[in-house]
């Protein structure tokens, strides 16, 4: 039933207006110290559509989203070459903030990481580093943002416990709301769901596909039916290369590359 | 039949596992002996140090009661010993050391874990351990032939020359630059428990999974947001840990702190003058010890530092089950 419900709303965002491409890929190659994990991508990510990430362990797509944070940067040996424009800007360029560049570009873990603090502090910790708000306002935004990722109603009575307390899906969404909280542009999702149960993950694909509203989302899964139901374009990726990237349901219906079918029928992978 | 044969041949096996698990059992047996009597003497001995040291000690509490805790004097010529002076020595030079190391450890093990270029890590890595494997003597020697002259002219002077005319300061810094003394001991102790701190802290920093260390930095959190935040939090438990093992080896420390203190049986107000721990009180007179007064003051102290090394000890367990509570995990 959901699915059907994502698929036309797909339909209708893809139709009503041309898309405006938020970040731009040109060219871009990455290496861990002399091995190049990515050849020459060239990928446009879409304002206000949700991207998928697909393709065997390995292929380069979580690198390839740890590029668009700069998450490479904290460790040596790890370097990215080429271009990629966010609103026009390089953020490969030197000299860039990277802090303020990982505020716009958001990231939720595949594994949950709340912080070690109570669950207030998860997210006004974030928000605190650039805004300096008061006691109601920002009470305000931490309630705002866990009504977003739609845990307010679980945890509005414990706001002072531990964000370790908390279940695996619980802590996911969380992550979400502390990622929201800090109004990024741009949200990339690195497997959110690899560690939750089903129930939590339908919980935060129906988040993602709200999400996408106001964010251009990028999301890394190894789950096909995941991405077909959550995403509006899929590139789907094979040993650092990008091999196939289009809209969702021609990729998942009538795919043109004959490894991207033998992927998405789990031929291989 | 051959049913019958083959459970008769059950029946042999069962035997002979039988047979061997009874060899094995009694080998298990006398491993448990072992062990539980390792464990117990553990018991014995700390209740064999404990008693015998309140029965040297005893006589000494006997005549003097508590003013031993509070009595400046220690003569053995007229047979008057109070443990203030030693007691004093002992906090304060730890407290002055623990001052210096802690930050300065916690300082380096963050920038070996978290700034330092890969080049690097390893031969600052070794140092500091090879810093923790100079002997005590080392330091002593050291300490008293090049640091405590090297204090003397050149950093006592100025400090005394500087804080000259500052209320609390002048006093802290006043007098003479002896070179040895409680600051230069203090200074000492914390090169030794340096060691310690960083080593101990670098380890528990390197437990942060990598995943929350980059969840921080996505929000666009600075490295120094990061330690604060989330790093430290993350490991206070083994950082307290490592600093209470350096202030349980500040406070037992003798040979450093034997050559450099000083041995002054007096409270000064000022850190430059010369002092003593119990433990250099110790070790510089139980030879000398005639009186059975004198003996038993000395093992006096030696209980006292025994129950300060345990009190510190509690009130670390007691403030890490705080911090457990406080953040609710």
């Amino acid at each position: 039933m959901t699915e059907v419900s994502t698929a036309q709303r797909i339909e209708m965002g893809a139709s009503a207006v041309a898309p405006d491409v938020r970040i731009s890929i040109n060219n871009l190659d990455f290496y861990y110290g002399t091995t190049r994990a990515l050849k020459t991508i060239n990928l446009p990510l879409y304002a206000n559509m949700v991207t998928s990430f697909i393709g065997p362990s390995g292929c380069g797509k979580s690198t390839l989203l740890r590029v668009l944070n700069r998450m490479y940067d904290l460790y040596p040996n790890q370097r990215a070459e080429g271009e990629v424009l966010l609103d026009g800007e390089n953020i490969l360029a030197p000299g860039l903030d990277l802090n303020l560049l990982r505020a716009r570009v958001g990231m939720v873990f595949q594994k949950p990481t709340p912080f070690p603090m109570s669950i207030y502090d998860n997210i006004a910790f974030g928000v605190g580093l650039y805004e300096k708000l008061n006691r109601s306002e920002m009470d305000q935004r931490v309630e705002q943002s866990l009504t977003r990722a739609a845990l307010w109603k679980e945890v509005k009575d414990k706001l002072t416990a531990s964000g370790l307390s908390l279940s695996g899906g619980q802590q996911q969404r969380l992550c979400i709301a502390r990622t929201v909280a800090v109004k990024p542009e741009v949200i990339l999702f690195d497997e959110p769901c690899s560690a939750l149960d089903p129930i939590s993950t339908a919980r935060i694909e129906e988040l993602i596909d709200e999400l996408k509203a106001d964010y251009t989302i990028a999301i890394v899964t190894h789950n096909m039916q995941q991405a077909s139901r959550v995403s509006d374009a899929t590139a789907f990726m094979y040993l650092g290369e990008l091999m196939e990237f289009g809209k969702t349901k021609d990729m998942f219906t009538k795919p043109q590359n004959p490894k991207t079918q033998d992927y998405i029928t789990g031929r291989f992978g | 039949m051959s049913s019958a044969s083959s459970s008769r041949s059950v029946m042999t096996d069962i035997g002979a596992r039988q047979r061997v698990l009874k060899g094995l059992r009694f080998g298990d047996q006398v491993f448990a002996a072992v062990c539980k009597a390792a464990a117990v003497s553990v018991l014995v001995i700390l209740g064999g140090v404990f008693v015998s040291l309140i029965g040297g000690a005893w006589p000494a509490f006997h005549k003097f009661g508590l003013a031993f805790f509070v009595t400046e004097a220690w003569n053995p010529v007229t047979d008057q010993f109070g443990a203030i002076a030693p007691i004093f020595g002992t906090l304060v030079t730890s407290a002055i050391a623990m001052l210096i190391a802690v930050p300065v450890g916690v300082g380096i093990a963050v920038f070996l874990t978290e700034l330092c270029p890969l080049v690097l890590r390893r031969p600052l890595g070794v140092a500091i351990e090879l810093l923790a494997g100079i002997p005590s003597i080392i330091y002593g020697i050291w300490g008293l032939f090049f640091f405590a002259p090297f204090l003397q002219q050149y950093v006592q002077p100025v400090l005394i020359g500087t804080f000259a005319n500052v209320p609390v300061l002048s006093t802290l810094f006043a007098g003479p630059p002896y070179g040895i003394g409680i600051l230069t001991s203090a200074l000492v102790l914390a090169i030794m428990v340096l060691p310690f701190v960083t080593a101990i802290s670098r380890d528990v920093f390197e437990s942060v999974p990598p995943v929350l260390k980059e969840a921080a930095y996505g929000l666009g959190c600075t490295r120094w947001e990061v330690v604060r935040n989330v790093v430290i939090p993350f490991t206070r438990v083994g950082v307290i840990g490592g600093c209470m093992l350096g202030l349980g080896r500040a406070l037992g420390e003798t040979m450093a702190v034997t050559f450099v203190i000083g041995n002054a049986h007096r409270i000064s107000g000022s850190l430059l003058a010369p002092g003593t721990t119990i433990s250099a009180t110790i070790a510089n007179e139980f030879t000398e010890a005639v009186g059975d007064m004198h003996t038993s003051s000395l093992l006096a102290i030696g209980l006292i530092l025994f129950l300060i090394s345990f009190i510190v000890l509690a009130f670390a367990r007691l403030m890490l089950m705080q911090l457990d509570k406080k953040a609710g995990a």
